[in-house]
């Protein structure tokens, strides 16, 4: 008898055991696995903050339960398995790494449910499901534009992958479209959470002159070396950052995953669940606007909200043509709006659109 | 006053008895503090130190123990020599990383074609090689100029981790992946991959790689002159040097065998557990085998054993996490105070305790 | 690419700030070293003072409070590990490595109350006259008082190593022990106290980091500044002049490498961040004036 079969009939005694989840007597489990302390104050901090809404929501009717630090690789396809074999009846695996051992661990487990963030496998018991971050960076882009003096804008990025590509193309499009004359200032810094590092980068940035600085990073020390440059804006990222208001944090970005792991355990429970890829941006409220503070012009901040408004009722999507890519070359015609897969999709967006300046780096 | 006295051999007694009396104490001390944490204490320990051995799934877990312990056991018996004879390489982390790097790259480089028997021969090699050859670099600088290797070695971490990060995003990265940073996974790919020998025992070819590394380095130290070398450095190096030990060779040999050891222990997570070059693959196991080389007395069985323990902590403290709540940064201070005790009463291994009236 | 963008002025007045932590961090390990002691516990240490520092700043409103909150945190820390390695005579590279993981740990269980605070404000020193010298002013004179006070310490430990008796029978301890235990000194008690005195500024560096430069209390925060700070006591050479040097190296590489960027330089920043490390190892081959304190990292027992 090969582990599969016992894995799968230790599952199925489990699930047997604790109870058949849909006659409500025993506590449906749900399991999070998180890359990161959930101290982190960022990423994982938010992906917590949905679970112990989950738990508010359901009340004695869930039980979750977490592993933090958990690395990328076998260590976290081991916390799967175990939470699996534990009686978890749906897990989310929050990080990009984990796509893998997911895939692997739900093939061992056929009845328990996985959801793995930011990935693109998908299987009969695995969804997917990510957050349109970019169309935030939109709102980000059209302030930005508006309120620089300097016309230069600093934005400290992390990784060179789709993502984060994604929302440098956003803002600018739209800083662009208000003020032709916008320049992007972009640093790389290689890491999603290195406080001292990401202050570093925002003050070189406003040392050349940026006086608005976007991040895509986790950590609050941009805002504090904003702050203590003064004459600088931010946007509050993954978190709200409220702190920081109302200057130099003027908005932010709030990855809100409590909706969607709600519905995604309600869902366990009424056993509707199937696999699906789910990439939801303002309009499901996964993707938050935080409050754009009084610093920012009354006007802008009307159209600024004017566009939220378009993205949740679907009338405006962030990338509608036409629009070049940064060699000239036509991505997408007038009227035009990106596919999010295939050739030149969203999800795997690698170039610059056109003005912004310098390479991506490899 | 309390005063130490060193023992001419050290004690046969305290040998066996300080891992257990620290492991006690531990769960003495650890046990005050998850009560603190308002947990009870008794649950908990049972939780971190017996449930992955004695529980309903700890068929599951006792393989897991392999898989994490494997690596540790293969890098620290390589240090373990070098450790012996004076020889400090604390830079294991990059010779791991490197010979992980050069490993994944022959396989990646043969994608797709299938020839096992060419490709995984070719890709273990490659990571002995690379991991070799990164603990040269240290070895011929210190032998060449006298640069202290501790420092050389540790510094060749941070540059191979830098090289990582390149590689992950640069030249091996999945041109199939979304454009996301990362190799294509060799695990997945049949003639590349460390497969299980027998099929979900875990036991894939690192572990037998470091079973056979423990038999060898045990022999090595008790019969072979090589271990009679390596000791002599280390206990009276000017004897040594009457002894015909010639200490340059000496050092390039201890360094070049953990490096390798290391770059084997990369390579094998690269292509088996691990499965792709990432980022963050390196999860420090370069630096706890240097604690579990110390923990296990230097002695091949001893690390063995020190490996095994630290990976029950890792395993049970997940396991505590999950099913207790325990915050993960509990399970790390538990970590340490564990380290901390076993390396404390090892005083009384080779040292007596004696009570002075006064000063002698 | 628009070089100009870089203003000179302002990238060495950054520069000074960056290289505040691991000056500090660094010259308390310089001295431990010079003693004779190998402590890579440094990050464990500098972890502890950031939350250290945080907590006594955010409840008493004072970041001065924290500081010095952060100090003795720091160098209780170290104690431990010198009662580990002094008196119960262990390993001192797996209990520096043991002693990182501990002092992780413990940080962030101390610091789950304390996540998403901002601490008190700790104002930029703009120093009269001198301040408002061109050029030099905003470098040297315009910064926070940390920036002066750990310029103070490593002028200090120069001279207190180089100059005064005290020094004199510290080096001595590190160099040879058994020697100085012949001639008298107390060696368990001069490594005790510089072991102290290094977990002191490695707390100090590590709460710069929660108070100033961040300033906000985070988990691993401190992400590997320990580490740096061993790099640059080996690259210093044991010197604490030298130490300035290689800490605005290594603090000098990481704000020119983003300065370069945010011009539009394109630069493979991986080979760009490794190459403070390979300059250390390029110093400690050339200069063989950075030999190692001769019983660095040695155990000692008096034996009589």
């Amino acid at each position: 008898m090969s582990l599969r079969t016992i894995l799968a009939g230790a599952a199925l005694a489990a699930g047997l055991t604790s109870g058949a989840v849909a006659d409500g007597h025993e506590p449906l489990t749900v399991g999070f696995v998180y890359v990161g302390p959930v101290g982190d104050g960022g990423w994982t901090y938010e992906h917590d903050q949905g679970r112990l809404a989950v738990e508010e929501a359901f009340g004695e009717k869930v039980e979750t339960v977490f592993v933090e630090n958990v690395p990328e690789g076998p260590d976290s396809e081991r916390v799967m398995t175990q939470m699996a074999l534990q009686g978890a009846d749906l897990i989310f695996t929050t990080s990009f790494g984990y796509m893998d051992p997911t895939i692997n661990v739900a093939a061992k487990f056929p009845d328990v449910k996985f959801e793995h963030a930011t990935g693109y496998k998908q299987a009969d018991n695995v969804s997917v499901y990510s957050a349109r971050f970019y169309e935030g960076r939109a709102v980000q882009g059209h302030i930005a534009g508006n309120i620089t003096e300097s016309n230069i804008v600093g934005y400290i990025a992390s990784f060179p992958i789709p993502e984060v590509i994604r929302g440098i193309n956003a803002a600018y499009l739209h800083a662009a479209a208000v003020n032709p004359d916008v320049e992007f200032k972009i640093v790389w810094v290689y890491t999603w959470f290195d406080p001292a590092k990401e202050a570093e980068a925002a003050n070189v940035l406003i040392e050349q002159g940026a006086d608005v600085v976007l991040q895509h990073t986790d950590s609050t020390a941009p805002q504090a070396a904003a702050q203590a440059a003064g004459g600088v804006y931010t946007f509050g990222q993954a978190s709200d950052m409220t702190e920081f208001g109302p200057v130099p944090r003027v908005s932010s970005i709030i990855d809100n995953w409590a909706p969607y792991y709600i519905a995604r355990t309600q869902a366990v429970m009424d056993g509707t669940w199937e696999s699906v890829s789910t990439w939801d941006g303002i309009d499901t409220g996964m993707v938050e606007i935080g409050e754009i503070t009084d610093a920012v012009p009354a006007d802008v901040k009307a159209e600024a909200l004017a566009m939220v408004e378009a993205m949740r009722t679907g009338a405006y999507h962030p990338f509608t043509g036409p629009i070049n890519k940064q060699d000239g070359s036509v991505w997408l015609a007038e009227g035009e709006v990106a596919s999010d897969y295939g050739d030149d999709g969203l999800a795997g967006m690698n170039f610059y659109v056109e003005g912004v300046s310098g390479e991506i780096p490899e | 006053m309390i005063t130490l006295e060193k023992r001419p051999e050290p004690s046969q007694f305290w040998v066996f008895a300080t891992p257990l009396l620290s492991v006690l104490l531990t769960m003495v001390v650890g046990g005050m503090l998850f009560a603190a944490l308002g947990q009870n204490p008794f649950v908990a320990m049972r939780t971190i130190f017996l449930d992955p051995l004695f529980s309903e799934f700890s068929w599951f877990y006792r393989p897991q123990l392999f898989i994490k312990g494997a690596p540790l056991v293969l890098i620290a018996i390589g240090l373990s020599f070098g450790f012996r004879a004076g020889v400090w390489n604390i830079g294991a982390e990059g010779q791991y990383i490197i010979g992980a790097i050069c490993g994944a790259a022959v396989g990646l480089a043969f994608y797709p074609m299938e020839a096992r028997w060419l490709i995984f021969p070719l890709m273990v090699l490659a990571g002995a090689l690379g991991g070799w050859a990164w603990a040269m670099i240290p070895g011929i600088l210190r032998t060449r100029f006298g640069t202290n290797e501790i420092l050389v070695s540790l510094m060749l971490v941070y540059v191979a981790e830098q090289l990582l990060a390149s590689m992950a995003l640069g030249p091996l990265r999945n041109p199939d992946g979304m454009g996301f940073p990362g190799s294509r996974n060799l695990s997945q790919y049949p003639s590349a991959a460390n497969l299980e020998l027998i099929q979900e025992s875990a036991m894939h070819w690192g572990v037998v790689a470091a079973f056979i590394a423990v038999i060898f380095a045990y022999v090595a130290l008790a019969r072979h002159l090589f271990g009679f070398h390596v000791r002599l450095a280390g206990q009276a190096p000017r004897a040594a040097n009457f002894a015909g030990v010639n200490p340059n060779r000496l050092i390039l040999i201890c360094l070049g065998l953990s490096g390798t050891l290391a770059g084997l222990a990369g390579m094998f997570e690269v292509s088996g557990p691990a499965g792709q070059i990432s980022i963050d693959f390196n999860v420090g196991y370069g630096f706890t085998a240097i604690i579990v080389a110390f923990l296990g007395r230097l002695h091949p069985i001893g690390i063995l054993l020190a490996a095994g323990l630290m990976a029950l902590t890792y395993i049970g403290g997940e396991i505590a996490q999950s099913n207790l709540g325990l915050p993960g940064a509990a399970i790390q201070l538990l970590q340490g105070m564990l380290l901390f005790f076993l390396l404390a009463v090892d005083v009384l291994t080779n040292y007596r305790i004696t009570w002075q009236r006064g000063r002698a | 690419m628009d070089l100009s963008a870089i203003n000179p002025i302002l990238f060495f007045a950054s520069l000074m700030v960056a290289a505040t932590p691991i000056i500090l961090a660094g010259i308390g390990e310089l001295v431990v070293e010079r003693a004779g002691v190998l402590n890579l516990g440094v990050e464990g240490m500098m972890i502890l003072g950031a939350v250290c520092g945080f907590i006594v700043a955010v409840n008493t409103g004072s970041a001065w409070l924290g500081f010095l909150g952060a100090a003795l945190g720091g160098a209780l820390l170290a104690l431990l590990f010198g009662v580990l390695t002094q008196c119960l005579l262990s390993n001192q590279v797996a209990t520096g490595l043991a002693l990182t993981l501990f002092g992780l740990g413990l940080s962030a269980l101390m610091g789950q109350g304390y996540i998403g605070i901002k601490g008190p404000v700790f104002a930029d020193w703009h120093i009269p006259i001198l301040g408002d010298i061109p050029v030099l002013g905003p470098i040297m004179f315009q910064q926070d008082p940390m920036v002066y006070i750990a310029l103070l310490i490593v002028l200090g430990t120069g001279l207190f190593l180089n100059r005064t008796r005290a020094g004199l029978i510290l080096r001595a301890v590190g160099e040879n022990h058994d020697a100085a235990h012949q001639l008298g000194y107390k060696v368990i008690r001069v490594r005790l106290m510089a072991l102290a005195f290094g977990g002191a500024c490695a707390g100090l560096g590590g709460a710069y980091l929660s108070l100033v430069r961040v300033p906000q209390w985070t988990e691993g925060m401190t992400a590997g500044a320990g580490w740096i700070a061993l790099a640059i006591v080996v690259f210093a050479g044991w010197k604490p002049w030298r130490l300035l040097l290689g800490a605005y190296l290594f603090g000098g590489v990481t704000v020119l490498q983003l300065n370069l960027q945010a011009a539009g330089v394109a630069i493979p920043v991986e080979y760009l961040s490794m190459s403070p490390y390979l300059a250390t190892i390029v110093v400690l081959v050339i200069m063989s004036a950075g030999r190692a304190p001769g019983s660095l990292g040695r155990i000692f027992h008096a034996s009589h």
